[in-house]
């Protein structure tokens, strides 16, 4: 499980950055988006996938059972989620705006203010 | 609850919602937000004073004991940042109130201010590694808002390279958070400070403070970098530009300062070649970006870059008097910077531009300007008697002792191609005259701005100018504290025991 969802994690790395490396600010957008789903899938694996067993202690215990998965990245997962999907938002937004304004979606006709 | 280290994030954030409430009052809203700015420099004083007299001061939200909750942490460079940002937000304020268009005003100009404030000083007092890519979120999303706010074409263009490089920087961050939670197991500095040394790979634990330079490098602008900066920081007005070139690159230094002096500590050799180098290459590229531009935001932006270089030196050479250099540079650039950038929109307020080619006549009709305009130009160039000479002084005497000439050499060269570009700006707006010899006409005065507006505008100035001067005359004390401040980086047994209650 740990060897497919590095390969995936990889992936998505990969496809973010290819992405980003257009010219379209569109596909700018969804490379920001892997990248950031790469990012929080990393965290997900450093807690150990551990499959049927999670970190609540039984009933009939006083210690947590081993084996079970970290739940502290999982916590972490959840709000690197949520601070993404606001910065995605307003970079989504941000997007539309300068499309309006520049009147193109290409990044190489942004280019007035590095002059 | 510690409320002395607790207050500095609370002011911000109060502010911030007052401001909010106010919705559509922009009168009551500069109002909160003066106060505001003046409550945040007070909160910060007394943080600074607590931790000069009685140490470390910490506090651990919701009394979830360290490192299991989230622990603030005030040291004495968390507290002199403290202090230095809300000084800086008292002078933006300011000059906003008198300056700033009115729709960016009504839009939540000042409820922005403090809420990446909020952020600002979050990331100087966490002592969590995962809350630190908080604050910085935080910080990050007031700070777009600011930059695109106004929605001119200039800066919906520096927005997108702005956001997407600071995106890629936080996605490199959180992967780089979540490794090293991966490897050693905690999220608190002050645990890994302990736990990292003893880690069986360090090969990785190396990787891992790469990815933070990396990461951390994208924020604070270094070489290879830095070109969202210059693309960037030119395009809002002058008083959000302030407040950017005061505050954020620098929060990304400190972070540097912080996990390699707290975290990364074991493989010194090659990580801190690995700054020094960037370092040598930031300075040089930054000023040479600096002497070709003729904008004079645009030109004091790549300053931004160059002078990162310079803090950044500090850090590598990793000896108590280079980093006391860094502390105390970094207290002096801020200042220097920004009386640089105040200036510059003092002219434009009154002339319309920022190109030095249609600039001239100042010194003659503004003698006062040109003063202000003098003095944190030099220092900022390393002239004595003012604050900047004194930190490069450090800078350069722990690159000697370090038996680093090479460094020296870089950083003397990158001084006079700083002086360059000073006087570039001080002969084109203030010395030259017109082209065929005779006087310019139509320069305007500091009195055709109306007396009410004068004084708000020029006061941050001044005030900033003469900090620079004691700073420089008087260097004693800010050296013997920055030095203070540099031992307690670098021996780490306190900082740990505040936190933890452990020896190191």
């Amino acid at each position: 499980m740990e060897t497919l969802l590095a390969i995936v994690i990889g992936v998505l790395y990969a496809a973010g950055l290819y992405l980003m490396m257009r010219r379209s600010i569109v596909k700018l957008v969804l490379g920001l988006g892997l990248i950031g789903h790469a990012a929080n899938l990393l965290i997900f694996v450093t807690g150990r996938v551990q499959r049927g067993s999670s970190a609540v202690i039984p009933p009939d215990q006083t210690v947590l059972v081993a084996p079970f998965p970290d739940p502290v990245p999982q916590a972490l997962i959840l709000t690197a989620i949520v601070i993404g999907f606001g910065t995605q938002a307003f970079a989504l937004v941000l997007l539309k705006r300068a499309y309006q304004a520049v009147k193109t979606d290409d990044m190489d006709a942004m280019n007035t203010t590095d002059r | 609850m510690n409320l002395v280290v607790f207050l500095p994030l609370f002011v911000p954030f109060f502010t911030g919602i007052i401001g909010l409430l106010l919705w559509g009052k922009p009168q009551a809203q500069r109002v909160v937000s003066l106060l505001g700015g003046i409550g945040l420099t007070l909160v910060g004083a007394n943080l600074l004073l607590t931790v000069i007299q009685q140490g470390i001061q910490v506090t651990y939200i919701g009394d979830w004991v360290a490192p299991f909750g989230i622990t603030l942490v005030a040291d004495l460079l968390s507290a002199i940042m403290v202090f230095v940002a809300g000084m800086m937000t008292l002078s933006t304020v300011i000059y906003a109130i008198v300056t700033l268009d009115a729709p960016r005003e009504r839009n939540g100009f000042h409820v922005l201010l403090h809420f990446m404030l909020f952020g600002v000083i979050g990331a100087f007092l966490t002592g969590d590694i995962f809350n630190l890519f908080v604050w910085y979120e935080v910080m990050l999303i007031s700070s777009f808002v600011l930059l695109v706010m106004g929605g001119e074409r200039a800066q919906l263009e520096g927005g997108i390279k702005y956001v997407t490089l600071n995106l890629i920087a936080s996605a490199l961050f959180l992967s780089a958070v979540g490794i090293l939670y991966g490897v050693v197991g905690t999220l608190n500095m002050a645990h890994l400070a302990i736990l990292v040394p003893q880690v069986e790979q360090q090969g990785l634990i190396t990787t891992l403070a790469i990815l933070f330079l990396f990461a951390f490098g994208i924020k604070s602008a270094l070489f290879p970098v830095f070109f969202w900066l210059p693309a960037s920081y030119h395009t809002p007005p002058i008083a959000v530009t302030v407040i950017f070139s005061a505050l954020l690159t620098k929060v990304g230094i400190y972070s540097l300062i912080r996990v390699f002096t707290l975290i990364f500590t074991t493989d010194t050799a090659f990580t801190h070649t690995v700054l020094l180098i960037i370092a040598a290459l930031t300075m040089i590229l930054g000023v040479l970006g600096a002497v070709a531009q003729f904008e004079m935001r645009r030109l004091l932006s790549f300053h931004i870059i160059s002078q990162i270089g310079y803090l950044l030196m500090g850090l590598a050479l990793f000896t108590p008097l280079s980093l006391a250099a860094t502390v105390f540079f970094l207290v002096h650039v801020i200042f220097a910077k920004s009386a640089l950038f105040l200036v510059g929109g003092i002219i434009h307020h009154m002339t319309g531009t920022y190109d030095l080619k249609k600039l001239g006549g100042f010194y003659r009709v503004s003698p006062v300007l040109s003063v202000l305009f003098f003095i944190p130009a030099m220092s900022l160039a390393g002239i004595p008697p003012l604050s900047g000479f004194w930190a490069k002084y450090a800078l350069v005497r722990a690159g000697l002792e370090n038996n680093q000439p090479w460094i020296v050499a870089a950083a003397l060269g990158v001084s006079i191609l700083t002086m360059f570009s000073m006087t570039k700006i001080w002969a084109e707006a203030f010395l030259k005259e017109a082209d065929d010899g005779k006087l310019r006409e139509n320069v305007p005065a500091l009195q055709s701005i109306p007396a009410a507006l004068r004084l708000p505008m020029l006061a941050p100035i001044i005030v900033l100018a003469v900090l620079m001067v004691v700073m420089g005359v008087a260097a004693e004390p800010f050296f013997a504290l920055s030095l203070q401040t540099a031992e307690q980086l670098l021996s780490r047994t306190e900082y740990v025991q505040a936190v933890l209650g452990v020896q190191l």
